[in-house]
Parts: structure tokens; C-alpha cells; sequence
């Protein structure tokens, strides 16, 4: 093997020397806070880039003030789009009444998603506004825009402090939803240092009050790369109800294409 | 159609064993409802029954068994039996249907249901299912066709369908003894057909469709027997009576929607169409706005208006030729799922008023309450919804889901 001659050597010494003097000044340059709490959001993308596709079955148990229980069964698939946000398609199994009735969405980085909704009983495909993000699911305390694609792009950022969370050290970073018919001001969000996971997330209304407050339970790894929550909590502090879900069955490299996010499919999904 | 019939039969008898496979799902359900339908005033015609309230139960089961990601068999079987209108108690079979994708081509085979259209007030573009009107009069409610479809799906191009249909499904229309009918009784039974193959005459049809961003469209063509009569008056031992008379067309229909940025959504919906009366175009277009999340609400609270147009004008055998569509959608988010339509067609030249107001909200687990008021009001003697002044009719139903 042959050795550099010696000045390409010096050329190369130097320049080591310039990289490592960028690295140890770039934290030293001050960066901001903003910086640092978009960083941390590229970073928790990076990290689940390259997902393909998913499927899985949700349980969801919304919780009056009174405690009293009431289940929805949905089935989801998801496929990861380079470059915009992912397709989803929701099957709904229970309650009974809306058996079959699918929602398709087509998310997008910065602009209103696409959806469309599917009513068996009339075979109709139904186009949908996209401005009712706020609204809730199915009369849960998730809304729509909490369990969208989580683009980068939809929030800009603010990172707040450090703090440990149930024994892991955290990232604490607030976000504030670009889309002016979001339902929040801001959200802070506690994320792992090691695993860049979401653990916690609190979502303050249109009048900077505590709205609802969200946590994110057993994490399992898929893939030996991705994590993925088995149990979200959704507690409203103003009204009392609560909603959990439960997600099963987690499948990841279906193998699903474009033709399984299209309007047959939607019709034919059950 | 005995084909699928006996295909579909040797697909049951397999699925004890083909249910072991990894991606076979099978799933079987059953609606049972009640409901009774209270007329708000005495009926307008001689025959006509002279009960008010109409008590009436269904049952709807269904089959669905999937062997693949790709391959299905669907059935669902529809009756009815009704204290009233004994047309009205009647059986269909609503689905009997193979599904196949393949690559770009789904395939699907039997008798189905299809559903082309974006408007709310009036489906002009929607034709390839007869209307199952004893039903509903709003007509939303189909006859099972039978059909032979396939699709080829571009994700540059969009979709094509393709569809045979080889059997004609006369509309269902009110006994003489129902209300919610013209003043003669229909000859039911009795239709006339232009083509001398009658029902079985094989019509055809061929759509378009095709989603970009914001814009969705439709375009599509239909040839052969229309599935909306004219009427013809006739004579039988009994009295006069109107003749159901189905003609062979040619029709080809436009459907688009466009969502603007905000909660809008504009729809529209034109269709040409040739038969040997007169041939004539007719249109439904309109927007939904949603207001969403009211007063700091979890409701959301739409408004909709829809203008529609008939060619023929005052000729029209419609209701709907010069009318404005005023209507409010209103969905509580609620655990419940409570929603209400309410809307009213405005005739501009005639004065008809059709109102319409439906309601609904789950009850317990697997139940559902759907309230229907519809209201016939102001019509003047040219306008057909005059033949329905006195229908004006409240419906409950309870609907119970296994």
C-alpha cells in the first residue's frame, strides 16, 4: 500500500485539523435554541427514515368524566413517501355502525393533507376538507392532527432544557404548529436522548391553557432500528376524559406500493 | 350470472380450509332495523291506504370472505317487509360479487354496487345501479347489478373502468295502495323497453377518474337502457294506470371536486344525454364550506348550496330544473357520533320547496337512531313534486347492528 506523498499529507493534516476546529466551535458558536430544537426534530426523522411501510391494529377506550368506557377497533397501514409526508389508510372495525367505512389520507409537508372517506353503505367516495386537523377522531380526545405524519416541516422549534423523565435523560423542546388551523399554540415535547422516542407531550389551546397531555408507553424496536409505542395515553385536563390506544400487531415491509393507498383500494378495504 | 353464482358457490364450500391461510380473513355481520314512517296529512288519492303510520323491518346480512391481499368474495342480501306498500316489502340481492386485483387491473365480477358522483342534493352523473325507490325517495338507495368491470390504474393517468352490464333492473316503484306516488298507480310489471331485447339488452360504460392534489375528476359514458322511466298513461281493467317506458340512451357525464385551502369544496356535476324524445344536458354545482370546530367546540358545522339546472326547463320530468340546494351538515364529534343534515330545494320558477332533515346518533354499542323528515311543500300544479304534497312523512328507525 502506498503512503500519501507528503504534501497531499499535509493538505489532508490540515484539513482534519479545520474540521475537528468546526466541530469542537459549532456547540461552542452558540447555538441557538431554535437551532438546537430543530436539530433534535431532523434528528428523531433521521432515525425513522427509511421505515417503508407498517400495518397495525389499534385499540382505542375513550374515557368519560364518569369513568365510563367506550371501544373503537381500527386497522391502519402506512407507507413512507420520499419527500412529502406518508399515505395512510384507516379501516374502521367497531363500533359496528361504522364497520367498513375507510379514511384515506395523503399528508403532506407543509399543506393541507388530502383525504378522502369511504361509506360503504353507499359505496361512495368522499372527498374531505382538510382544515378540520383540530377536530376530534372519532369523538376521542386525539385529535386529527395528532396522529398525522409528524413532519418536520409542520412546527417550528424551540429547545427548553434537559430533564430526566421517568429515569431517562430527555431532550425538553417546545413546538409551535406552523398551520394556523391548528387546534394549539405550542406543545412541548419530552424526547429520550438515546433513542430520540417521543415520551410525553403536553399541548397547550388557541388560549395558551393546558389543554390535554399525551404519553407514550412500551416502546418496542422493530427491525432491530425503529421504535414504535404499544400504548399511548391521552388525558384532557379540561373536560376530565381521557382516551388510550393500543396498538397491536405491528408489521413492518408489507411490501405495499402506491396501489394500495388509491381510491380501489379504499373501496375494496375492509 | 349462474356462472358466478356457481363459482361463488364453490368458493364457500372451500372456505373451511382456505380460512388457514395467513392472509385470509373472513367476516360476517347482520343489520336488523325498525322503523316507522308517520305521514303528517291524509293521503291525496282515492286507493291509496288510509294508515299514517307505516310500521316497516329490515334485515341486511353480509358475507365477506378474503382469500388474499387482493382477492375477495363479498354477498349481501337485502329484505324487506312493510305494514303499508306491499312493493315496498320486497328482497334484492344488494351484492354477489368476485374481486380480484392484479398488478394495475382489478377485476371484479357479479352483482355489485357502484357510486359515481360528488354532489349532495341530486346524483345526476351516478347511473350504473337502478334506484331501489320504494326505499327511499331520495333515491340514494340501489339495486343490486349484476356486472362485469375492470380497471386499469396509472399513477400518471389515473384510473379506467370498464363495465359490461348484461341485465337490466327495473326501477321499484310504489304500490297503488303507498304513498310517495303520482296520481295514477304505476303498471308494475308491465314496462315498455325500446330495445326488443328488453331487460336483457347489454349496456355498457366506461369512466375516467383521476385524483391530482386538490382536484378530483370524473368523466364517463353510459350507453344502453336508462335507468330512470319516463311515464306513459295506460289502460288496463282495473283503471288508468302509468306505464314505466325505458329507453335506450346515450349518456355521458362530467363529475369534479376541488378543494380550496380553508374548509371549501367545490363540486360539480353535468351530464349530456341522447334518447329518442329529446335529448338534453343537465347540471348540479355548488359548494361545502366547513366551519370547523364552532365556538371553541369540538363541532364542526358545514354549509352547503348546490344550483341545478335542466335543460329541458319547466318540460322536465325532474322536480329539479331550475332550483337552488340550501343545506347545513352538522357533526358533534361526540362519542355518539351525533350528525344532522338539514337542507331545503328551492324551485326559483315553480315555488316547490323539498325539505329535508336527517339525524342521527349511535345508541349503545352496536345500535343507531336515524330520524328522516321530509317535507313536499309550495309545488304548483307544473311541478312534479305537487303529486307528493301530502307525503310529508317523519321516520324513526332503529337500527341494530350484529
Amino acid at each position: 500500500m502506498k503512503l500519501w506523498p507528503r504534501s497531499e499529507a499535509r493538505v489532508a493534516a490540515s484539513l482534519i485539523v479545520a474540521l475537528c476546529a468546526t466541530l469542537v466551535a459549532a456547540p461552542s458558536r452558540a447555538e441557538t435554541p431554535e437551532e438546537k430544537g430543530l436539530a433534535i426534530a431532523k434528528e428523531a426523522e433521521r432515525r425513522n427514515d427509511g421505515f417503508g411501510d407498517t400495518s397495525a391494529t389499534m385499540q382505542m377506550i375513550l374515557r368519560n368524566r364518569q369513568g365510563e368506557e367506550s371501544k373503537r377497533e381500527i386497522r391502519s397501514q402506512v407507507l413512507e413517501v420520499a419527500g412529502d409526508g406518508d399515505k395512510s389508510l384507516i379501516i374502521f372495525d367497531q363500533p359496528k355502525d361504522v364497520e367498513g367505512t375507510a379514511l384515506l389520507t395523503y399528508s403532506h409537508k407543509t399543506a393541507d393533507d388530502d383525504r378522502w372517506l369511504y361509506l360503504p353503505a353507499l359505496k361512495r367516495v368522499k372527498r374531505i376538507a382538510g382544515n378540520n386537523k383540530a377536530g376530534p377522531f372519532m369523538g376521542s380526545e386525539f385529535a386529527f392532527e395528532d396522529l398525522g405524519s409528524q413532519e418536520v416541516e409542520k412546527y417550528t422549534y424551540k429547545y427548553l432544557r434537559d430533564e430526566t423523565l421517568d429515569g431517562q435523560d430527555c431532550f425538553v423542546t417546545e413546538r409551535y404548529p406552523v398551520d394556523k388551523d391548528s387546534g394549539y399554540t405550542r406543545q412541548v415535547i419530552w424526547m429520550d436522548k438515546a433513542e430520540y422516542r417521543p415520551l410525553k407531550i403536553e399541548f397547550y389551546d388557541r388560549k395558551q391553557s393546558l389543554l390535554k397531555t399525551l404519553e407514550f408507553k412500551e416502546y418496542q424496536k422493530y427491525l432491530d432500528k425503529y421504535w414504535r409505542p404499544s400504548r399511548l395515553d391521552m388525558v384532557n385536563h379540561q373536560t376530565g376524559k381521557s382516551t388510550t390506544l393500543l396498538f397491536k400487531n405491528y408489521k413492518f415491509r408489507n411490501g405495499y406500493t402506491d396501489r394500495d393507498f388509491d381510491q380501489n383500494s379504499l373501496k375494496a378495504a375492509r | 350470472m349462474s356462472a358466478v353464482l356457481r363459482r361463488a358457490g364453490a368458493l364457500l364450500a372451500l372456505l373451511p380450509f382456505a380460512a388457514l391461510a395467513e392472509d385470509a380473513d373472513l367476516k360476517l355481520s347482520l343489520e336488523l332495523s325498525a322503523e316507522t314512517r308517520t305521514f303528517l296529512q291524509p293521503a291525496a288519492y282515492a286507493n291509496q291506504a288510509d294508515d299514517t303510520v307505516g310500521l316497516s323491518v329490515s334485515v341486511l346480512p353480509e358475507l365477506y370472505y378474503a382469500w388474499s391481499r387482493d382477492g375477495s368474495i363479498t354477498f349481501q342480501p337485502f329484505a324487506r317487509w312493510d305494514s303499508i306498500d306491499d312493493e315496498r316489502t320486497h328482497a334484492d340481492v344488494r351484492e354477489l360479487f368476485l374481486q380480484q386485483r392484479a398488478g394495475a387491473f382489478d377485476l371484479r365480477a357479479g352483482v355489485g354496487r357502484v357510486f359515481w358522483g360528488v354532489t349532495e342534493s341530486v346524483h345526476l352523473v351516478d347511473i350504473v345501479n337502478q334506484t331501489d325507490l320504494v326505499e327511499n325517495p331520495d333515491g340514494e338507495d340501489k339495486l343490486g347489478q349484476p356486472m362485469l368491470s375492470l380497471a386499469w390504474t396509472s399513477p400518471a393517468l389515473g384510473t379506467f373502468t370498464g363495465f359490461v352490464l348484461p341485465y337490466f333492473r327495473e326501477r321499484t316503484l310504489p304500490g297503488a295502495d303507498a304513498r310517495l306516488r303520482a296520481p295514477l298507480p304505476y303498471a308494475i310489471g308491465d314496462a315498455v323497453y325500446e330495445s326488443r331485447r328488453e331487460e336483457r339488452h347489454i349496456d355498457y360504460a366506461l369512466r375516467w377518474n383521476v385524483s391530482a392534489g386538490p382536484l378530483d375528476l370524473g368523466l364517463s359514458h353510459f350507453s344502453g337502457t336508462a335507468r330512470a322511466p319516463r311515464f306513459m298513461p295506460g289502460l288496463t281493467p282495473s283503471g288508468p294506470v302509468l306505464v314505466p317506458v325505458y329507453d335506450l340512451i346515450e349518456q355521458t357525464g362530467l363529475d369534479a371536486n376541488l378543494v380550496v385551502e380553508g374548509g371549501w369544496i367545490w363540486k360539480l356535476e353535468a351530464i349530456h344525454q341522447q334518447n329518442r324524445v329529446e335529448d338534453y344536458s343537465a347540471a348540479a354545482g355548488g359548494f361545502e364550506y366547513t366551519f370547523s370546530g364552532v365556538f371553541d367546540s369540538a363541532w364542526d358545522i358545514g354549509a352547503l348550496t348546490e344550483y341545478l339546472w335542466d335543460s329541458r326547463g319547466d318540460d322536465a320530468p325532474t322536480p329539479f330544473q331550475n332550483d337552488v340546494f340550501v343545506g347545513t351538515r352538522i357533526a358533534a364529534n361526540d362519542t355518539a357520533s351525533t350528525e344532522i343534515l338539514a337542507g331545503a330545494i328551492i324551485d326559483t320558477q315553480r315555488g316547490g320547496i323539498f325539505g329535508n332533515v336527517e339525524a342521527s346518533r349511535r345508541i349503545g354499542a352496536a345500535g343507531k337512531l336515524v330520524l328522516e323528515l321530509r317535507l313536499f311543500m309550495d309545488a304548483d300544479a307544473r311541478d312534479p313534486l305537487y303529486f307528493l304534497r301530502r307525503d310529508d312523512y317523519l321516520q324513526i328507525e332503529y337500527i341494530r347492528y350484529f
